[in-house]
């Protein structure tokens, strides 16, 4: 019998904190459960297929293109998963199977694994795969077209398509208490905006998302929108309605604070944050699309390097020739 | 092990143990060995010294090692040499290693002690080196020494250790002792003591200057110290004493004191013994007893998988033997249960940013670790502060992707200190 004793020998810390990936991904998913579970709530089967089938096919790219790469499998850590529910969440619930299926293979192939998997994507992966869609096939994501057999008990025009082309005099309907409830169109799990604020609030103080990011996201949707409503108050609606409405929560909670593509930094995150929620307001009044918040996200995903390099010093940095 | 909290909103608080958890009666003598075994700094150890196997020495006595440099070992057993080996430690660094079977009745050897009889002269300066404690005192005794400011560290470095503050507890008679002769032997103008809050009683009898620290780690690191009592940041690169400020552990000072007021050279190491289950033993050994003796007297029993760690958690060296021995500045022994050990990944760092907020030394690990994991250490250094780093451990303590973050960091130090002699060689 061999009774030679081995001691494991590795470097300090011989302490972790026991925090891990997959539990921050499960954390994610679990605060995202209230908005989907309504959307499913509204929409019924079709929501929930989409769902499940967004989430399935995310975790089927990530394992093919593990075998692929002949890497080790890296689904455990359930980072697809969250890519896919999100994804899912942004979708109308009549969303056809090949978008869906498109849609997560852009999302986890062309929005992550081909820059080397998790935690090497310059861009959020979920908002690539959108993005391209929204691109490619434009009348499958209007919320108009893809929801027109659906008849809730609320008006079921998209919000921010009716602002666009009627001015502010088509979304009187609306009042703030309906629309944080979810009493209007839009993606799966973007409309119920109690749910979403709670979830993120509930990842904020878990430590999992940063609260720079989210509040100055909404900050800054609040000042631009604000300011384009006293200058028109016609044209352009009011910021608690852009809050409310679109992708703005789902963005600032969920889409916005992705890990990878966001800084780390405080200042960077404060500029990062507000930035992008000041791009959403102006794309949305002045630009072509009715919801700007991918878009803008998108865009101060690229500015996230030159951000943060604005950085503290290190300690006892720049003190040689002192 | 300490857990993320469940709201984690702020950075974690790694709190040192609370004092009913030190048991002050209950210090566990280690019988002496059947063989210690004695460790150098370095392997420069020429021919012309006079040291073989069969050798008999004496407790006390100076084994000398190189006359060059005057290196040298104290023996803490009587006995006769049994082996005279090298020892391969951290980083690949070798040392002498000298094993001494050992006697069970102590003879003292007459050289040291004559060496004391004269108070406070600079005769037994060459014994102080290997005192427990391992006070760096070299720098402090030479005449030309810029040290303005001795700081003794009443707080151990490490979390779960409470070796010195036991010192401080329980011995500040020596403790006043040793800080006059600190005075007597030295020329600075200023002798600090750093505590902890519960301790403030008995470092004020001590005659030194009291500064109290929060027992929450990081503060107990001497860079940190360094700025938040010294007010100095310690540049990259430059040494607390070439800042005029030496750091000497409490039980350093204790045994000083003994030194000078018995007579007689301490060869008994205080330390903590931090069991599986994160229960501590406070232990006394001579130096150089294997950790083996001291884990069998406590019962403690170590199974094949398990970790060894000399030290704390936190900064503590890995050992793949338990027949190391305890050195003069082994303050803490642990031993981690196969159940707790941590798996380091290979995943890429997900730029969660948990390590930018818990860093002391505002370095930023994100782009650090990306530096370092494509061995690109000169750039590290250049523009990702890597030399800034205190070596606390906290990256890797958060790190989500259980990147071993603070392993690469040493890697690159390393690796930079290696280019740098490789250039300076070549020049």
């Amino acid at each position: 019998m061999n009774n030679q004793k081995l001691f494991i020998s590795s470097h300090a810390p011989y302490w972790h904190n026991m925090s891990s990936i997959s539990a921050k991904s499960c954390h994610i998913m679990l605060a995202a459960l209230p908005a989907v579970i309504m959307g499913i709530y509204q929409y019924g089967i079709p929501a929930l297929g989409v769902v499940t089938f967004s989430v399935s096919c995310a975790m089927f790219w990530e394992l093919i293109m593990n075998l692929v790469t002949k890497r080790p499998v890296s689904i455990g850590d359930g980072n697809a998963a969250v890519i896919g529910l999100l994804f899912a969440m942004l979708l109308p619930a009549t969303t056809p199977w090949w978008i869906v299926l498109i849609g997560t293979f852009l999302a986890i192939i062309i929005g992550k694994e081909i820059y080397g998997g998790i935690g090497c994507n310059p861009l959020n992966p979920t908002l690539v795969a959108l993005a391209m869609i929204m691109l490619s096939w434009k009348s499958y994501i209007d919320f108009d077209g893809a929801l027109v057999n659906y008849d809730l008990a609320f008006l079921m025009k998209y919000p921010l398509e009716a602002l666009k082309h009627f001015g502010t005099s088509a979304i009187s309907e609306h009042t703030a208490v309906g629309l944080l409830m979810g009493r209007q169109s839009g993606g799966i799990g973007a409309t119920f905006g109690l749910g979403l604020i709670i979830g993120g609030l509930y990842l904020i103080l878990r430590g999992y998302i940063r609260w720079e990011i989210s509040l100055s996201f909404l900050v800054g949707v609040f000042v631009t929108a604000f300011l384009f409503n006293i200058s028109d108050p016609v044209t352009y609606a009011g910021p608690v309605f852009h809050l409310l409405t679109g992708y703005t929560l789902i963005g600032a909670f969920f889409l916005a604070t992705e890990d990878s593509s966001s800084p780390v930094n405080f200042i960077p995150m404060l500029l990062y944050g507000a930035g992008a929620g000041c791009f959403t307001i102006l794309i949305r009044n002045i630009g072509a699309f009715a919801d700007g918040t991918v878009f803008a996200i998108l865009l101060f995903n690229v500015a996230n390097p030159l951000l943060d390099k604005i950085k503290p010093k290190a300690m006892g940095k720049g003190l040689e020739h002192a | 092990m300490i857990k993320k909290p469940f709201f984690g909103l702020r950075k974690p608080k790694l709190k040192y143990p609370v004092e009913d958890t030190i048991k002050l009666d209950s210090i566990n003598e280690i019988p002496l060995p059947l063989r210690v075994t004695l460790l150098s700094d370095n392997n420069e150890r020429s021919d012309d010294v006079d040291l073989k196997v069969g050798d008999k020495v004496k407790t006390g006595q100076l084994l000398g090692l190189s006359e060059k440099d005057g290196d040298y070992l104290i023996s803490t057993v009587t006995g006769t040499i049994s082996e005279i080996s090298q020892y391969t430690g951290y980083f690949g660094k070798t040392c002498a290693s000298i094993s001494i079977n050992a006697e069970t009745e102590d003879q003292w050897d007459e050289e040291f002690i004559k060496a004391v009889k004269a108070p406070a002269s600079k005769n037994c300066v060459k014994f102080l080196r290997r005192l427990p404690g391992a006070p760096s005192l070299s720098s402090v005794l030479s005449n030309e020494s810029s040290v303005k400011t001795i700081i003794i560290n009443g707080i151990d470095k490490d979390l779960l250790t409470v070796t010195n503050q036991l010192i401080v507890k329980t011995g500040v008679e020596s403790l006043t002792e040793g800080v006059r002769y600190l005075k007597q032997i030295t020329n600075t103008d200023r002798i600090i003591i750093i505590v902890p809050p519960d301790l403030t009683y008995q470092a004020e009898k001590t005659g030194a200057e009291v500064r109290v620290v929060k027992p929450l780690y990081p503060n107990t690191l001497p860079h940190i110290q360094m700025k938040n009592i010294m007010g100095i940041t310690v540049p990259p690169g430059k040494s607390f004493e070439e800042m005029g400020v030496c750091f000497i552990s409490a039980e350093a000072v204790t045994a000083l004191a003994r030194v000078f007021n018995s007579q007689e050279f301490p060869i008994y190491k205080r330390l903590t013994v931090i069991n599986k289950d994160s229960r501590t033993f406070n232990v006394r050994a001579r130096i150089g007893t294997p950790v083996k003796d001291i884990l069998n007297t406590l019962d403690i029993e170590t199974i094949h998988g398990d970790r060894l760690i000399m030290g704390g958690p936190m900064t503590g060296n890995a050992i793949y033997s338990d027949e190391m021995p305890v050195l003069p500045d082994t303050d803490a022994i642990m031993v981690q249960d196969k159940d707790q050990i941590i798996q380091s990944s290979d995943t890429h760092c997900i730029n969660c940013g948990e390590c930018i907020r818990v860093c002391p030394a505002k370095i930023p690990v994100n782009m650090l670790i990306r530096l370092l994991e494509n061995d690109m250490f000169e750039e590290a250094a250049e523009e990702y502060d890597l030399l800034s780093c205190v070596e606390c451990g906290l990256c890797s303590y958060v790190c989500m992707a259980r990147i071993p973050i603070l392993h690469y960091i040493m890697l690159g130090k390393h690796e930079l200190s290696q280019l740098k002699m490789l250039e300076e060689s070549s020049e």
